[in-house]
């Protein structure tokens, strides 16, 4: 396999540079009520890290002073963090957009049940995880009993008005491959899902967005116990699209660690590859000017992010 | 080669290119106009072809259909529907020519 890196040379982008910062997305821990078979970060009820208050305070200031357009909060699960309300209310006082990326299930657990209206009076996007609308599926990806609270998570939300056709108050979906398989064609499955969530369970949302299983962290192991991760390396970089390149989450996004400090996106936060040398490397040293200009870390993973249609934390970047 | 049927071998179909290689292009450029979506959509072609693989009986088609039905959003439900589409007119296919053997009986016997 060509290395990515030399892939985009060929291609004239001596190195990937970054086309600004629209989003800062804050990882607010590892900790989570599920264990999914294909999280990179191998979060779960066990793990321990979780963004101190003091962090969270760096993240409000760099917020702030910076003017990020888009707050996109995830985990983990985030909500499980104890900071979080009080990280969404400054943020909400800013008035900056709010998104968070919520697994659903996290919202029936005991002390979470009022944090749809909670997101609902701050406007909070939602983006929440889906991987199909059958129960088999679900379960075996995300873990028993996973389906049928999210669908009761979903109804909640409809309730109160997130995902309606007419609502501003957004609910999107996010797809993920239960195996070593690529996503569906991004709107061809929206339709899909939007007939059988209506159809079967009567639930509404907004868009749905396909995500590509990253080969790292939990997935990786299962490609390597299933022995498949060849065939799907191979597969990655054989469906290298170049009109990704442009579009890719990283070119105008950085992500911010539990501990405060800084990376290109949430998959070189797995690994643990921070932003280059001579960059700010922690979330109080931020500075949007400098960020802005950065030259992107690249590792085989990135192949992840330019196959077929793309893939990012919004979804499909590009047609094919 | 200890097996007829290798895995990997289905990488190699570019190789029947090699001789008389415009009438593989024709092939290729016909199949990937068939393949491609119109009136049907992808996902509706690849448990078409998900079908026809079984029917057919050819392991690599069958390798490739299933992935193909899977990334084109199809669930094992449907999957398994269109291989039993498959096995009906297969089966049906088989009972129909039984009247044949009826006629061919009748026209020899007293």
């Amino acid at each position: 396999m060509v290395p990515f890196a030399q892939k985009l040379e060929g291609l004239g982008y001596l190195e990937l540079q970054a086309a600004g910062v629209e989003t800062l997305q804050v990882n607010l821990g590892w900790r989570c009520n599920q264990a999914c078979k294909h999280c990179h970060f191998q979060a779960g009820p066990h793990r321990s890290e979780q963004m101190a208050r003091e962090t969270v305070d760096e993240v409000i200031r760099a917020a702030a002073r910076w003017a990020i357009p888009v707050m996109d909060l995830t985990g983990g699960a985030p909500e499980v963090n104890p900071h979080f309300r009080y990280l969404v209310d400054r943020l909400y006082d800013l008035g900056l957009r709010l998104r968070s990326r919520c697994n659903l299930t996290v919202l029936l657990e005991p002390g979470f049940e009022d944090l749809p209206r909670f997101f609902r009076d701050r406007r909070v996007e939602l983006i929440c995880s889906l991987p199909y609308y059958q129960e088999d599926l679900v379960d075996r990806l995300r873990g028993p009993g996973t389906f049928l609270k999210s669908l009761e998570a979903l109804r909640r939300l409809n309730r109160l008005g997130y995902g309606e056709p007419e609502s501003d108050l957004e609910l999107h979906l996010m797809y993920n491959p239960a195996g070593a398989y690529f996503p569906p064609e991004q709107e061809a499955l929206e339709q899909i899902f939007r007939r059988e969530l209506e159809k079967r369970y009567g639930i509404r949302f907004h868009c749905l967005y396909t995500l590509l299983n990253m080969p790292i962290g939990r997935f990786k192991e299962y490609l390597q116990r299933s022995s498949n991760l060849d065939m799907y390396m191979g597969k990655l970089a054989a469906s290298f699209n170049p009109a990704t390149v442009a579009g890719l989450m990283c070119r105008t996004l950085i992500s911010v660690s539990w501990d405060g400090r800084l990376y290109d996106c949430d998959f070189n936060q797995a690994l643990d590859l921070p932003l280059k040398e001579g960059l700010p490397q922690t979330i109080r040293e931020f500075d949007r000017p400098i960020l802005e200009s950065r030259r992107i870390r690249l590792e085989d993973h990135c192949y992840g992010c330019t196959a077929g249609q793309g893939s990012s934390c919004g979804g499909r970047v590009a047609g094919e | 080669m200890s097996h007829y049927y290798e895995e990997q071998d289905l990488n190699r179909f570019p190789e029947l290119g090699k001789y008389r290689p415009e009438l593989y292009d024709i092939f290729m450029n016909y199949y990937q106009e068939v393949m491609a979506a119109g009136a049907l959509t992808q996902r509706e072609k690849a448990l078409i072809a998900l079908a026809v693989a079984h029917a057919v009986q050819c392991p690599y088609c069958i390798d490739a259909y299933t992935r193909a039905s899977l990334e084109s959003g199809s669930n094992m439900e449907e999957m398994t529907e269109a291989i039993h589409v498959a096995a009906a007119i297969r089966g049906g296919a088989t009972l129909i020519h039984g009247i044949q053997a009826h006629n061919v009986a009748a026209k020899i016997t007293i």
